[in-house]
């Protein structure tokens, strides 16, 4: 980890703890399909009970290492543990692990019934028992009673309460979900992020999240990875990627962030300065590990970090001057787009606690924008 | 500026509006040339057909008497004769020919589902430059006429055919196989032409279902057999019902095969049928088998459009 500081203070979580076994491993996993290797060299171990994220970019490879793990492609070199046990070579039909595909693919010429009793009768399950699994999986998804509907006769959001209860039902080691929640509009998306803790955290199941939808994968993830051109850049909890990104990229494809270029020009133990002429200062940012004095970084502040002022601060460093040029007024935030006398735009967002009229900054004004320093990262790759 | 951008909105409108009407006539027009194509075609045919299958059989031309006539004090008398439809359910000949004709044209549809089921399901599988060959080898046979083919097999499998001649001079036998003129040689011959009829529609339904369907199966813990028996065939089962309703129709009242591949003993219902119209000249016979066939032709369509309804 690149941070020397835990900003959380939280009880040791499973994937902290040294002891504990990993329940998912996967270990230098590749997968090539001729010229093109979507999945590049990926280990990644998850814990028994988590919520995992895979987000990226489409084409980032996160669904074909969705599709290795179910078994519906098999990598071209690495290997695959779950709860011990290596299944890198066992067919989909025979591993511990199920699948909310994207679309659903709930069979159209089954009742939700039989669409959930196709998997437990592969187990070998009694009537009675299906029954009762059936019965069981619908109460926990809200939909008792919806036995004898046929796919066709029910709504976006019931499909996808189906396609979770059957893929819950067999009880599986690991439960993959793909896009689960990308076909629902975005009211009923934002409900049912939450839904989907509740569930997840009632069956205790291992959960490994695909998803492209940033917001998605912060409100419901235990931890997340970040994965862009089959290689996964950063692993780690929501609050970790977002506020300590370990690169640009992540910095960029995790919520907004303003970059700088800068070089170090004084290194300490607690905190190293910058220079940089786009932001037109000196900064002091909190200290990120090994950045000798005299080379390139970049600085990173994230938008919400940035206080805007009329009045110019009264201290020497970490702040800079500039004309707003545009506001954005989203209802519950403004962002206010600065330009500096470098000619860099800068993206600050205040929330709006006043009306916009009644602010003392508005278009084509000089405004100071200031930051603390423990909010400026010091990005090197 | 806000006025002018209205009135071209609501001009976009109506322009709209008439545009889908003018749409909606144009259905109707283009509906009426295939309506009246089946009326004066088929229809009309099929009535004619149907009011001869009730007259006698006479030696005179038309060779049949005329049902309907005027009678004196204006009377119209209509004399039915159901002769021919008791004939056909009573006379062994026919009754004969028809079951023939059912349990060949059956089993030929069985083998062609079991032949085109397999070949379709392979042209699905395969790589897609080769399914575009395989696609194409099997309409290949929709190039040639139909009669020639047969000439064709007739060709290969007579006495003194392609087939028979290679076996006796390789010396695995002394004297000629009777591949043809026979039950057997109708039903293959009927197979050979039909299996493309079953192909396509099996293939198109295949092509057509997300694969994604046959991975949820699999990830339930079915195992291949498992899900080609409950979600794969299941699946298919449109263009399953198709391809059979398509071969069993055309071969039931096939001729030409049973006439040409068949001997004199294969009575079927087609070739009855020939006989009463061209050998016996008794058109009334000859059009109630007519209407009988038909109605066995018309019957699994039904069947399966109310299944399909479900």
């Amino acid at each position: 980890m690149a941070l020397a500081t835990q900003p959380m203070k939280r009880n040791i979580e499973v994937w902290q703890d040294v002891n504990a076994d990993p329940y998912i491993q996967i270990e230098n996993v590749s997968k090539s399909y001729g010229d093109v290797t979507p999945v590049k060299d990926v280990s990644l171990s998850i814990y028994k009970g988590e919520l995992f994220s895979l987000l990226g970019r489409s084409g980032c490879g996160k669904t074909t290492l969705l599709r290795i793990l179910a078994g519906f492609e098999k990598p071209t070199s690495g290997r695959i543990l779950i709860d011990g046990v290596d299944v890198t070579d066992w067919p989909a039909y025979k591993r511990p692990v199920n699948m909310m595909f994207q679309s659903y693919a709930l069979f159209p010429h089954m009742s939700v019934y039989q669409n959930i009793a196709f998997g437990l009768r592969q187990d070998g399950l009694s009537k009675s028992a299906i029954d009762d699994r059936i019965k069981d999986v619908l109460n926990l998804v809200q939909l008792s009673g919806f036995d004898d509907r046929k796919p066709d006769q029910l709504s976006g959001g019931q499909k996808q309460r189906v396609a979770l209860a059957r893929s819950l039902a067999k009880r599986p080691k690991l439960l993959l979900l793909d896009e689960p929640l990308a076909a629902l509009d975005k009211k009923l998306r934002e409900q049912t992020q939450f839904e989907l803790v509740n569930i997840q955290e009632r069956v205790g199941v291992t959960f490994i999240v695909v998803t492209h939808d940033q917001e998605e994968a912060m409100t419901i993830s235990t931890r997340m990875a970040i994965m862009d051109d089959g290689k996964i850049r950063q692993i780690g909890v929501p609050h970790d990627v977002y506020e300590f990104p370990n690169s640009r990229y992540v910095s960029e494809f995790v919520g907004n962030i303003n970059l700088f270029d800068g070089v170090v020009v004084e290194h300490e133990l607690d905190h190293v300065l910058i220079e940089s002429h786009e932001i037109d200062c000196f900064c002091y940012a909190a200290h990120t590990g090994a950045v000798p004095i005299g080379s390139n970084v970049t600085l990173a502040i994230r938008p919400e970090k940035i206080m805007i002022s009329t009045l110019k601060p009264a201290y020497p460093r970490n702040w800079t001057q500039g004309i707003v040029k545009e506001i954005a007024y989203l209802g519950d935030i403004s962002i206010y787009y600065v330009q500096l006398n470098s000619g860099k735009i800068v993206m600050a967002t205040l929330p709006n606690l006043l009306r916009l009229s009644d602010r003392n900054f508005k278009w084509d004004d000089v405004v100071y924008l200031f930051w603390r320093s423990e909010n400026s990262l010091v990005l090197t790759s | 500026m806000k006025q002018t951008s209205t009135t071209f909105s609501t001009s976009k409108k109506s322009r709209l509006r008439s545009f889908c009407e003018k749409a909606k006539s144009v259905k109707f027009y283009m509906a009426i040339f295939p309506i009246l194509w089946i009326l004066l075609f088929f229809i009309f045919p099929l009535l004619i057909i149907f009011k001869i299958s009730f007259a006698e059989p006479v030696a005179a031309m038309p060779p049949f008497t005329e049902i309907f006539s005027w009678g004196h004090d204006q009377f119209l008398q209509i004399r039915l004769n159901l002769h021919n439809y008791f004939s056909v359910i009573k006379d062994s000949y026919y009754v004969s020919a028809f079951l023939n004709s059912v349990v060949l044209s059956l089993a030929s549809t069985a083998m062609c589902f079991l032949l085109g089921f397999m070949m379709a399901y392979g042209i699905y599988k395969v790589e897609d430059r080769l399914k575009t060959l395989l696609l194409l080898l099997v309409s290949l046979s929709f190039w040639t006429s139909f009669l020639i083919r047969i000439y064709a097999w007739m060709n290969l499998f007579s006495a003194h055919g392609f087939v028979n001649s290679l076996l006796m001079k390789s010396g695995i036998i002394d004297s000629p196989i009777q591949f043809c003129g026979n039950y057997y040689a109708v039903c293959c011959g009927m197979v050979f032409c039909y299996l493309p009829f079953m192909i396509f529609p099996v293939y198109a339904v295949l092509e057509k279902f997300d694969k994604t369907y046959i991975e949820a199966a699999y990830d339930l813990g079915a195992s291949p057999a498992k899900t080609f028996w409950k979600v794969t065939i299941p699946l298919a089962k449109h263009g399953i019902a198709a391809g059979c309703i398509l071969v069993f129709a055309t071969s039931i009242g096939e001729f030409v095969i049973p006439e040409l591949l068949g001997g004199s003993d294969t009575v079927m219902f087609g070739r009855v049928l020939w006989a009463e119209f061209f050998n016996n000249l008794d058109w009334p016979m000859a059009c109630a088998l007519a209407m009988v066939m038909m109605i066995f032709i018309i019957l699994p369509v039904f069947v399966f459009k109310k299944k399909a309804n479900i």
